[in-house]
């Protein structure tokens, strides 16, 4: 089974008196245990392309399937349910809860999901520790730096194991050593655990590390490599 | 139970972001719920002194008398059965409270002068348990038992007599066979009441001096019965109907005196339009409030929608934050409130503006009086209407697009 599938997405903007197609007749297929990574230009379509297949976008045409369930057109009820329990996030822009604490954030889906809190408090001790955030749990957003924040969103999306990561832009504000870690992390998820990851990134080590690199250009794929096929 | 536990940290961390509009609005809540309760026991105490006066006057909380009497109080509407056996049949039913008395029209004659009164043949002893007017005698004494053969009149009235204590005057009414019937009656007392109205109105004698004087046998006008509260006759009344059989009418002081009854009515409206007023000014301060703080929060509601959580959590999370607010408001505004009444309990003079407030009847002391059934109804209206006020925020939230929420800058 294939983790996500989407067949012929269409998603046009208006500006002005301007149409902008953000994706233009997009067709992919992701395998289980896939790690993607997504690159274009600024304003390629990335971002619309992740948020399209978390089930936050309403798109003109096209339907989109992850883990066998067609999602295109889930209740908002449904959508909600599904992101909960199966896909991690991290957001381009806006990524944590400004009153809630470094920990509070990581512990987020998983209060929502119903994890007691003894559980959670271990998941999130152990995980701030892996992202190299140890001790700063108490602190609020707006104590840390970009980065410290960005890795907390990285913690909160992996924190409770979900099948599919969509994360857009996750070393963006990372110097190269944490952002090597990070996606160390990530490689090692999705070899013990089977984690799919989908990222969309500009870094040539993250696309290092892909198992299959996709190149967009306006609203279009334009290049699919799968390195293990060589 | 876990969602419950986020939606509340949420919301009260939410609550205190903004101290400043936060304290603003906590300190209009308050300051609205303690004018609502405040407000309301000051008018209640003044209504209610009103009421219990009027009550007094009447008196009794329930009265009984023959069916023709309200119509024509004269000589011909006296009650159908003896004065001994309406007292014994209430005495069997447990009625203590009570007072019978010869009521009639008379002329009342000094040296001097003539006047009109209402001359009262009571039981001083009976009459006292129910403290009408009359009670209040300030001058002379007060009677001492139905035999009594001296006449107690209002401040005013010997006034107007240009009499005083001491001196003779004479009362003149008519007898069942429509015969001139008088007496001369020695003024033992002057009383005082809270209207001057009060001190004119009346004239007080034994009630068997009057009997006598009438030649009505042991018959009277009017039976007033007294209960423990006056909000509350519907038991005694029934019990008073009981007890009293034959044709005789039974009925309450709301009845007996329909604008004190509709008094205490327009009391219990007033509050609640007082209340409902007061809550629609500090709705429009809640709703925006909720309304800054949700547009202020697009994007994290964006980003919580974009997580997992659902619509109904955010909804619960704005109404869960307005009702910390209106509960912490309302327990200021509640304390604020009782402390004003406990401070000024010992009442509050009046007494520059009572010249004007005596003709409606009320006391130169005012004394805030503060009612369960009102404290009740502000803080269930604030929380109740309140809820209702939040619910249009907390629903534009839980409809937001979470990549519109969350991309918007
Ligand atoms: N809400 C919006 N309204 C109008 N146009 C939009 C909106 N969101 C995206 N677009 C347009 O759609 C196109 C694709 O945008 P998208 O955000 O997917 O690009 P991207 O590849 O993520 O770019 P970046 O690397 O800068 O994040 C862009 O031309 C952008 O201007
Ligand atoms: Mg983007």
């Amino acid at each position: 089974m294939s983790a996500v599938r989407c067949i012929d997405l269409c998603k046009t903007y208006r500006q002005g008196d301007q149409d902008i197609k953000a994706l233009d007749h997009v067709d992919i297929e992701i395998v289980e245990g896939d790690f993607v990574c997504l690159s274009a230009p600024s304003g390629g379509g990335k971002t619309t392309l992740l948020n399209a297949i978390g089930g936050l976008d309403i798109l003109d045409s096209g339907e989109v399937w992850v883990a066998g369930q067609r999602i295109d057109c889930m209740s908002k009820g449904e959508l909600a349910g599904l992101r909960l329990k199966q896909i991690g996030f991290v957001f381009q822009a806006y990524n944590l809860i400004p009153v809630l604490t470094a920990r509070e954030n990581v512990e987020f889906v998983m209060q929502v999901q119903g994890v007691p809190a003894d559980e959670r408090g271990c998941k999130s001790e152990a995980i701030l520790e892996e992202v190299g955030l140890g001790g700063l749990g108490d602190r609020r957003p707006a104590e840390m730096s970009g980065g410290q924040q960005q890795r907390v969103a990285v913690a909160r999306a992996i924190v409770s194991r979900p099948t599919l990561v969509l994360a857009d832009e996750p070393t963006a504000n990372l110097d190269s050593k944490t952002s090597g870690e990070l996606i160390e992390l990530f490689a090692e998820l999705n070899e013990t655990h089977g984690t799919t990851f989908v990222i969309a990134t500009h870094d040539q080590r993250v696309m290092a590390y892909a198992k299959r690199l996709v190149k967009m250009l306006d609203g279009r794929i334009v290049d699919d490599i799968d390195k293990r096929a060589g | 139970m876990n969602a419950l536990k986020i939606i509340v940290k949420l919301a009260w961390r939410n609550l205190w972001r903004n101290h400043r509009r936060t304290i603003v609005m906590l300190s209009a809540i308050s300051i609205g719920a303690w004018a609502m309760i405040f407000m309301t026991s000051l008018v209640r105490g003044m209504v209610n002194e009103m009421l219990r006066d009027g009550i007094r006057a009447l008196p009794g909380h329930v009265q009984v008398h023959h069916p023709d009497y309200r119509d024509d109080p004269s000589i011909e509407n006296l009650m159908n059965t003896t004065r001994e056996e309406l007292a014994a049949s209430l005495l069997a039913a447990g009625i203590e409270r009570f007072s019978a008395r010869v009521r009639v029209p008379a002329v009342i004659s000094s040296e001097r002068e003539s006047r009109g009164v209402i001359l009262l043949g009571v039981d001083p002893k009976r009459e006292a348990a129910i403290a009408a007017i009359g009670s209040r005698v300030t001058e002379g004494r007060p009677l001492t038992d139905v035999g009594d053969g001296g006449v107690i009149i209002g401040r005013r009235l010997a006034e107007k007599l240009e009499t005083e204590v001491g001196k003779r005057i004479v009362l003149m009414s008519q007898d069942p066979d429509n015969e001139i019937a008088d007496r001369g009656f020695r003024v033992v007392g002057l009383y005082e009441a809270n209207l001057e109205i009060q001190e004119e109105a009346f004239a007080f004698a034994g009630r068997m001096t009057i009997q006598q004087m009438l030649g009505i046998g042991d018959f009277v006008s009017e039976v007033a019965v007294v209960g423990d509260d006056y909000r509350v006759v519907d038991p005694l009344l029934a019990s008073v109907r009981l007890s009293i059989d034959g044709d005789d009418e039974v009925l309450p002081w709301t009845e007996l005196d329909e604008y004190l009854g509709t008094m205490m009515m327009v009391m219990d409206g007033f509050v609640i339009i007082w209340v409902v007023i007061i809550f629609f000014a500090l709705s429009f301060g809640l709703v925006n409030t909720l309304v800054m703080a949700v547009f202020e929060r697009v994007r994290e509601i964006g980003l919580m929608l974009a997580l997992g959580m659902r619509p109904s959590s955010i909804l619960g999370q704005i109404i869960v934050e307005s009702f910390f607010l209106l509960a912490i408001g309302l327990v200021v505004g509640n304390l604020l409130a009782c402390l004003s009444i406990i401070v000024l309990s010992e009442g509050i003079d009046i007494s520059i503006v009572a010249e004007g407030m005596e003709m409606f009847g009320s006391a130169s002391v005012l004394y805030p009086e503060m009612e369960m059934q009102d404290v009740i109804l502000a803080n269930v209206v604030v929380l109740v209407l309140g809820f209702l006020a939040s619910l249009s925020p907390a629903w534009r939230a839980s409809r937001y697009e979470p990549v519109e929420a969350i991309t918007k800058v």
